[in-house]
């Protein structure tokens, strides 16, 4: 067990294309931490440069006490359960499970035994004899998880744990990876393009775009403060309201009309800049009767999300969402109006968020 | 099909279709016929007929000196051969598959065009000289190496596919365990790509048992020749080919290739392997 | 080599050769231990298949004979073997034969047969199928000297199947038609490759873009001509290639008829093996052979634009 730290780590592949630059990362011991971005943002490359899969160009790894920039990954002391799992298909699971005891010489009884241990801790006892291909995709996953646990690594690596199951199954393991991982206590890091995987799993999460991290927090902080647009338009299952705004007057103009704010969010700001305001659909209340300061829109579009609705409005033609409960539902056409909660309005100047501008004790 | 309308043009075309199927089941089995009857006539002539049952044959070719060491010695030249170019292809493949080899798109384009131009025909004379110059001229050794050379640039590519459609995800999990390359081979990649390695030792292994030129170019003595060549040698003291022996030898000479083919097709679905799948 | 390289070669075309994913060393070989497993097999096709290649060229310029003075001491001639080639009596001859052997027995029959075979039995299973396959493959998976003798069997003057099936007695197939006889059983022989080529072509036509066909009230015929031969371009190509390829140096003709009755069946591998070896001309044998070795080339190069410009096409 132990904590994973990079400094200055950089991927930069021959031909130019840079997958990771500079990143600076400490994972402390024990901790469940999610890799989060869209394709190509280069999350999974830091996952197999920590389990040495791929060198760095420039930076270097620490794992526990010892540097392992040039370790190659078997000495490393991690173990990696992979997208589609690479359980053996000519092994059974035992055998399965049992490989990495194989590759570290211990004798096939007393590994058998090691296998059988931990395959009944997982519950895959009555599989043991089974090849992968006559594992369901849980069961799969349960043997991929049981050969990794089999070498007591320092840190476990995941790479998209959840993508190859269906989506009730991925629920169910949502909750087992996470009692697992706190039962063990082993530091572990997976990589996701899901954020809500991100947000039910993880105790700390990295956001990254194109090569860099574009925000470390733990899930609450990412969904309630999302530290810029990225990361604001990334998180959260309905996408953040992002309207261009003005001050005018020490008030807030946004879609050609005034909006009255919380004292303070635009607190710092003179008249006449320009900004974001960024405003999550579940964080504005509908009226269906006039509110003096709140925008006003015309209902266009209802989506039931079951428990509760979607609700776009026309708001001098740009499109504002928010979340209602379900006996709130609006009339498609009603005119209403949306107040934001207080001390969720966010501000985002030049694409980074204005932290001074919320009034500390408002969150 | 539990259709009940059927129109007078499906019907034609059904008619067609099997009238086809007859003429083409029947050009292509009528030939085999004679492997399947002659052998056991006690008065072989080149017609197909039912036969005067017998094993007659089967025991004068007992008999001859050199049938059945000939059969053996096609073993050993296609099983020399086999296992090199398995074992040569395999390691080739891998590492080009896996390794990024400075040159190594030109590299197999031209291994792709030498194995398509130079053929036992077209480079029939220099093969002989390179033989006699190698001291290779009636040495089975000769042979083997001969063949293999031109049987591998092939096998490395259909191996190549193999490896190539395997996931890598296999070999990194058991690189991030511990194991070294060489146990990454043993544990898991042979394994994976055994379809590939079957599929190449039966398309080697019919290559070289069939192949009559090579052995009939580098061979000399009798005792060295594969069953291929040695058909060639039963004639009566009249001059005559000798039916009954050349019969039942066509049919124990070809017993192990069919075989072959059957027992890999029935266990590794022996299509277009390494092929044209998608 | 009968059964061989065409598979992988159409492969090729489906792949993306540029991929990144494929470059990487999963199993850590890194380059030496990489090179070293490429070593062998390369010194072995360097050995016999590179240099006898280039030696060709070389001989198809020297005087060089089995026996006598010019066996001990080749002499460069340079161009003129070339040229007795083209002069030669035989040569333009065999040439034209073996251009009628590999259209008529490949291009035509085995291609066109294959086609045929794998169209009618695209949905069928069961037993038909089933037989039909294995005899088909049956006629390409036996040894050359086996096949070749059944046909002397089935071909025979006196006694042949043929003939007593035809009531044709006597007929001396080989005698009065040596190239059809040929043709006719390389047809035989090859029809397997192409059959089993296009039905994997034609199972990976989407059933869907044949179902639409079909809604829209197309025959058969349409359907093989709208919809399918479009999408199996490649594969017809490749197998087009393939099978001139290797019927272009297939020397089981030589088994049937040795080249005759009067050379009116000898193609150019039998002419190369006539003139070099049972003559003892092994410089003129030399210079058939680069010739054969040029048009090879010309095929296989034929073979590779159109798979480049396919894979180009696709990406």
């Amino acid at each position: 067990m132990a904590a994973i730290t990079t400094t200055g780590l950089g991927k930069v592949y021959p031909g130019g294309v840079r997958a990771l630059d500079a990143l600076d990362l400490s994972i402390t011991d024990g901790e469940f931490f999610a890799l989060l971005g869209p394709s190509g943002c280069g999350k999974t490359t830091l996952l197999r440069t920590l389990a040495g899969l791929e060198s760095p160009t420039s930076g270097s790894i620490t794992i526990g006490t010892s540097d392992v920039t040039r370790l190659p990954p078997g000495r490393r002391d991690v173990a990696m359960v992979f997208q589609d799992y690479a359980l053996f298909p000519h092994m059974t699971t035992a055998d399965n499970i049992a490989y990495p005891l194989r590759v570290n010489g211990v004798p096939k009884s007393s590994r058998h035994d090691k296998a059988a241990q931990i395959a009944a801790e997982l519950g895959l006892a009555e599989l043991l004899a089974r090849r992968p291909g006559q594992l369901s995709g849980g069961q799969q996953q349960r043997a991929a998880l049981a050969r990794a646990m089999a070498c007591h690594p320092k840190a476990f690596l995941f790479d998209e744990p959840l993508s190859n199951l269906d989506a009730r199954m991925r629920l169910e393991a949502r909750s087992f990876l996470k009692r697992l991982q706190r039962q063990l206590g082993v530091t572990t890091v997976f990589v996701t393009h899901d954020q809500s995987e991100a947000l039910a799993m993880a105790d700390r999460i990295a956001v990254m775009e194109s090569g860099h991290i574009r925000q470390i927090g733990t899930p609450v902080e990412v969904f309630r403060r999302p530290s810029n647009i990225f990361v604001a338009s990334f998180i959260g299952s309905t996408p953040m309201n992002l309207l261009e705004a003005m001050v005018v007057d020490g008030q807030v103009e946004t879609c050609g009309q005034r909006l009255v704010v919380p004292n303070g969010v635009i607190a710092g700001l003179a008249n006449g800049v320009s900004f974001v305001l960024g405003l999550r659909p579940e964080y504005l209340t509908l009226h269906t009767a006039s509110v003096p300061g709140a925008l006003c829109g015309v209902v266009a579009v209802v989506e039931n999300l079951g428990s509760q609705q979607l609700v776009s409005l026309e708001v001098s033609g740009t499109t504002v969402r928010c979340v209602v409960t379900e006996d709130a539902e609006p009339a498609l056409g009603a005119e209403c109006w949306l107040v934001p909660r207080a001390e969720r309005v966010l501000v985002y100047l030049d694409g980074e968020l204005v932290e001074d501008a919320v009034l500390s004790d408002a969150r | 099909m539990t259709s009940s309308v059927i129109s007078p043009w499906e019907v034609t075309g059904r008619i067609g279709r099997y009238a086809f199927l007859s003429v083409v089941l029947a050009f292509f089995a009528l030939p085999v016929l004679w492997l399947a009857f002659a052998p056991f006539n006690a008065h072989p002539t080149m017609a197909t007929s039912f036969p005067e049952f017998t094993v007659e044959n089967f025991r004068s070719l007992m008999d001859n000196p050199n049938a059945l060491s000939s059969i053996g010695n096609s073993i050993v030249l296609a099983g020399g051969t086999a296992l090199l170019v398995v074992v040569l292809a395999a390691l080739a493949s891998y590492a080009l598959s896996r390794a990024s080899i400075p040159g190594r798109d030109a590299l197999l384009y031209t291994l792709l065009l030498l194995s398509s131009i130079v053929t036992g025909t077209a480079a029939m004379v220099p093969i002989f000289l390179l033989a006699f110059q190698l001291d290779l001229i009636d040495s089975q050794l000769g042979v083997i190496l001969v063949l293999t050379g031109g049987l591998l640039p092939a096998a490395i590519f259909i191996l190549k596919d193999f490896v190539d459609t395997t996931p890598r995800s296999y070999e990194e999990s058991a690189r991030v365990f511990g194991a070294s390359p060489l146990q990454i081979i043993r544990h898991v990649v042979v394994p994976l790509i055994r379809p590939g390695l079957a599929a190449v030792t039966v398309w080697a292994v019919a290559n070289v048992w069939g192949n009559f030129l090579i052995p009939f170019l580098l061979l000399r003595s009798p005792d060295k020749a594969p069953a291929s060549v040695v058909m060639y040698t039963f004639y009566t003291e009249g001059g005559q080919p000798d039916l009954g022996l050349i019969s039942a030898f066509s049919l124990l000479y070809s017993i192990p290739v069919v075989g072959m083919f059957l027992f890999v097709s029935t266990r590794y679905g022996f299509r277009f392997h390494g092929g044209i799948k998608r | 080599m009968t059964a061989g390289a065409g598979p992988t070669m159409t492969r090729v075309r489906g792949r993306n050769t540029g991929a990144v994913a494929a470059d990487q060393d999963a199993a850590g070989l890194g380059r030496w231990r990489a090179g070293l497993f490429v070593l062998p097999a390369l010194v072995l096709i360097g050995v016999f298949l590179v240099l006898p290649a280039l030696w060709t060229i070389y001989l198809g310029a020297t005087d060089f004979q089995l026996t006598g003075t010019a066996a001990a001491q080749p002499r460069i001639v340079g161009m003129d073997n070339l040229l007795s080639v083209f002069s030669g009596g035989g040569f333009a001859g065999s040439l034209l034969l073996t251009l009628e052997y590999v259209v008529g027995s490949a291009v035509v029959g085995q291609a066109g047969l294959g086609l045929a075979l794998a169209w009618v039995m695209r949905d069928r299973r069961g037993v038909l199928r089933r037989v039909v396959d294995a005899v088909v493959l049956l006629a390409w998976i036996l040894p050359n000297s086996v096949v070749a003798f059944l046909w002397i069997a089935l071909l025979d003057r006196d006694s042949g199947t043929l003939n007593a099936l035809l009531g044709t007695p006597g007929f001396g197939w080989l005698l009065r038609y040596p190239m059809l006889s040929i043709i006719v059983f390389n047809i035989w022989r090859g029809t397997a490759f192409s059959q089993m080529l296009y039905s994997a072509a034609l199972a990976n036509v989407p059933r869907s873009q044949l179902e639409t066909a079909r809604l829209t009230g197309a025959t058969p015929w349409r359907q093989l001509w709208d919809v399918v031969l479009p999408q199996i371009r490649g594969h017809v190509l490749t197998n087009l290639l393939l099978v001139s390829l290797w019927t272009f140096n297939d020397f089981t003709p030589f088994l049937l008829t040795a080249g005759g009755p009067d050379h009116r069946s000898e193609t150019l591998p039998v002419f190369v093996y006539v003139t070099a070896l049972t003559g003892g001309q092994l410089g003129l044998g030399a210079a058939i052979s680069f010739v054969m070795l040029l048009v090879n080339l010309v095929i296989a190069f034929g073979y590779l634009r159109l798979l480049g410009r396919r894979k180009d096409g696709a990406a």
